[in-house]
């Protein structure tokens, strides 16, 4: 009896010491299991932390400009106008001479034909059209004189914001001693000052950097992604609810649903393609028109929108339709007062993350004639206009060093516009989400 | 259930087909990503000195922008492209099936660099060691064609250095690479007897000659951070980066603004655009949009184009564009 009793007191203690081992065995293998996990998102944060940094790094100077007073005197005898509104005048007028003769007034030690191109190489080269403009917009200032501050060319910029190395020699860099010793004499009398870049925000693309903004891209991009909201939400909604409301099961509505999903697979470029043949060929819609780039969008957030109508609409639950039949609504009104406004949510989720994913999209664009040069302003959605992702790569492909800080301080302002879309994603689910 | 259905099928076709044809106020323009910097800035200064709106310039390399040009006669067709080289005579062909006539606007001319860090070692090269260098096969000692046995510089002339042969370079893709091809490695191969056009032209895959992309800039980030490697693009890319890189001279001729301006730099090509002639007046500033690019403001030698790296017309040359724009001269292939 003691014996049996022993042998089962061992059996039990060795049983007992295997599970010890096994269990800490597990306990071992879970904690590994969540230092993995903790190092692929300490590793994933590395990386966007290193990825910001780089931009944030390289753009933030984007954001500053130089700017160098000058005192103009709008002198009829140098522009060659007498009368602002004749056209013919105005045609042959010198408004870079306004700049020059007063670079030459600021600087009178300056002479000799390579010393003035430097000194005239201080401001902007297209300075000259803002000079004209305002005196267009003010004629009363003809005859006149101002002082006014004049945008810096993008090389004394570079000077301004010590990229430039004074040490080296003069051959290797992209700026003379002349105009280092100009410079310095402007600094002196506080006549060079930096401030906060506003033509970056108001301007379009331009190719000298100083006079360049994304505001032509931020118009594109908001045309596009307004024809792409106004075609895919309706239409994807629709979709969704017929297919899961009244559609009847068949082959027919199996293939389709089969064919939305592949639909959101397709690569971006496929969709561009489509749209160079189809709305530009044979409807003959303007090329490199919003108008255009929001019909190609709309094709490739649709099956997005469809994808995530359907489930938010099959997360309602059956009951609330069978106790709004019981109550003797019609299927119709069923649908449109009691699944519809409880589905919106996540309708809604679905349709900011399609609109975001198409704002940051370039490839289809490319087909249709979005990739461009576009100086002006896009004034409605059949103009000419590119995107903000577009400005990004086209900017990244310039000669111009200064060029770099611009790509970077473009691709901010789209981070931003992403992230205000992603949180507005997020507050709309948590203000009106429903629990049962 | 069945009406509704042909209801909505009709309504969407009718709004479809309800689309009316706009007509078009500013230049089209496409073609080279090499002419894209300098044609934009006359573009721009365009836009902001007349009263016509910017033309707009699509970068689509010059083949893409020749296929899109001759296309057809029409407001949904590109009024103008660029072309970093001269068009062939198949792309005439093309052209010319539409009922497309073209006028042939030379602009200037744009300098190949072979450049590296200025940390690193300054080739003097000639066309015959880069075909050495960089060609997937070349002839050995008894003019037998081998696979391409050279590892370093010194390899292929023993007075350059012992540096190995890293090569970053533009795509089949690019202008920038077929004039490569044609004004370096057709012109080394010379060198050589009875060498097929396949073998003049094939480059290295075995990773002495890298393909680079079409991003220039790129090309430069690289060569700044490794010190000992080459790579091939535009004089302008130079121009602007002439702090950290250095051209490699061909034949004891350094790349300058003047040496490629009188021809003594001898990787340099002429740069072009082609106007269709049915959109002159029809497509208002077409004609204007061609004698700015030939101004003194934007062709003088220090012009603003002259700014920007590309090497302008001289007198000559300058005096015939003016003309030919002016007479709207036809382009007469064969």
């Amino acid at each position: 009896m003691t014996n049996q009793l022993n042998a089962i007191e061992r059996l039990a203690e060795v049983k007992q010491e295997r599970m010890q081992k096994n269990l800490k065995a597990r306990y071992a293998k879970e904690k590994r299991f969540q230092v993995y996990g903790i190092m692929s998102i300490c590793l994933g944060m590395a990386f966007l932390a290193m990825l910001l940094g780089t931009i944030f790094y390289g753009g933030a100077s984007s954001f500053m400009t130089s700017e160098i007073k000058l005192t103009i005197n709008y002198d009829p005898d140098v522009i060659g106008v007498t009368d602002l509104t004749d056209e013919d005048e105005l045609k042959w007028a010198d408004w870079r001479g306004l700049l020059s003769t007063s670079l030459a007034e600021r600087f009178p030690e300056v002479s000799g034909r390579s010393a003035v191109r430097q000194r005239n190489a201080l401001v902007s080269s297209i300075a000259e059209y803002s000079l004209r403009d305002r005196l267009l917009a003010n004629p009363e200032k003809l005859g006149t004189s101002e002082e006014i501050w004049i945008v810096a060319d993008d090389e004394i910029d570079a000077v301004m914001k010590g990229q430039v190395d004074r040490t080296v020699p003069e051959s290797e860099r992209r700026i003379t001693d002349l105009q280092l010793s100009l410079i310095d004499s402007l600094e002196a009398e506080g006549e060079i000052r930096q401030k906060f870049n506003t033509t970056f925000f108001t301007a379009g693309d331009s190719r000298e950097p100083e006079q360049a903004g994304i505001r032509g891209a931020m118009i594109g991009s908001f045309y596009t992604l307004l024809v792409t909201l106004l075609l895919s939400f309706p239409i994807g909604v629709a979709a969704a609810i017929y297919l899961e409301e009244f559609a009847p099961q068949n082959r027919l509505t199996e293939v389709i649903e089969v064919n939305i999903n592949n639909l959101a697979a397709v690569p971006s470029i496929v969709f561009g393609l489509l749209g160079l043949a189809v709305f530009i060929n044979v409807f003959h819609l303007p090329r490199s028109a919003p108008v255009v780039g929001g019909l190609v969008l709309t094709l490739m957030t649709l099956p997005t929108i469809i994808i995530s109508s359907r489930s938010a609409i099959k997360a309602v639950p059956p009951s609330i339709r069978e106790a709004a039949l019981g109550l003797g609504a019609s299927k119709m009104q069923m649908v449109m007062h009691h699944v519809l406004p409880l589905a919106m949510p996540g309708m809604l989720t679905g349709t900011i993350i399609g609109m975001a994913q198409a704002l940051g999209e370039t490839a289809p664009l490319l087909m249709i004639g979005m990739v461009a040069f576009i100086a002006d302003i896009p004034g409605g959605p059949l103009d000419p206009a590119t995107v903000l992702p577009v400005q990004v790569y086209l900017w990244s492909d310039l000669p111009e060093r200064a060029f770099v800080a611009k790509t970077s301080g473009a691709i901010m302002v789209l981070l931003g516009f992403l992230a205000i879309m992603n949180l507005l994603a997020v507050y709309l689910r948590k203000k009106f989400e429903k629990t049962w | 259930m069945k009406k509704t259905i042909f209801a909505a099928i009709l309504a969407t076709t009718a709004t479809m087909a309800a689309v009316p044809s706009f007509a078009r106020d500013q230049i089209s323009i496409v073609g080279s990503s090499t002419v894209y910097p300098f044609a934009t800035v006359v573009a721009e200064r365009f836009g902001k000195a007349t009263s016509y709106a910017t033309p707009t310039i699509e970068s689509t390399g010059s083949g893409g922008g020749l296929k899109l040009f001759c296309e057809g006669v029409g407001e949904n067709t590109p009024d103008i492209t660029n072309s970093s080289s001269y068009i062939k005579q198949s792309q005439f062909d093309a052209c010319a099936e539409k009922g497309i006539d073209i006028i042939e606007v030379k602009i200037g001319y744009d300098g190949i660099a072979l450049a590296n860090s200025k940390k690193g070692v300054k080739l003097d090269v000639t066309q015959k060691d880069l075909f050495l260098a960089l060609a997937a096969e070349v002839p050995d000692a008894s003019g037998k064609l081998i696979a391409n046995p050279n590892k370093t510089w010194k390899d292929v002339n023993p007075s350059l250095p012992n540096v190995a042969i890293r090569v970053l370079g533009p795509p089949p893709t690019s202008g920038t690479r077929a004039a490569f091809v044609e004004l370096v490695m057709e012109e080394g191969c010379e060198a050589y007897e009875g060498l097929s056009d396949e073998v003049c032209t094939s480059m290295r895959e075995d990773g002495a000659f890298v393909e680079a992309g079409e991003n220039d800039n790129l090309i430069v980030q690289k060569l700044d951070a490794d010190t000992t490697a080459y790579g091939i693009f535009g004089y302008s890319f130079l121009d602007q980066n002439s702090d950290k890189l250095q051209g490699a001279s061909f034949n004891g001729v350094d790349i300058t603004f003047d040496n490629i301006a009188d021809g003594s730099y001898p990787v340099s090509r002429p740069l072009h655009f082609f106007i269709k002639k049915q959109h002159i007046g029809v497509i208002p500033g077409v004609l204007e949009y061609a004698e700015l690019f030939l101004s003194p403001a934007a062709q003088a030698e220090d012009g603003y184009l002259a700014e920007k790296g590309l090497i302008p017309l001289g007198g000559a040359e300058l005096k015939e564009m003016r003309k030919a724009v002016q007479t709207q001269k036809v382009l007469v292939m064969n």
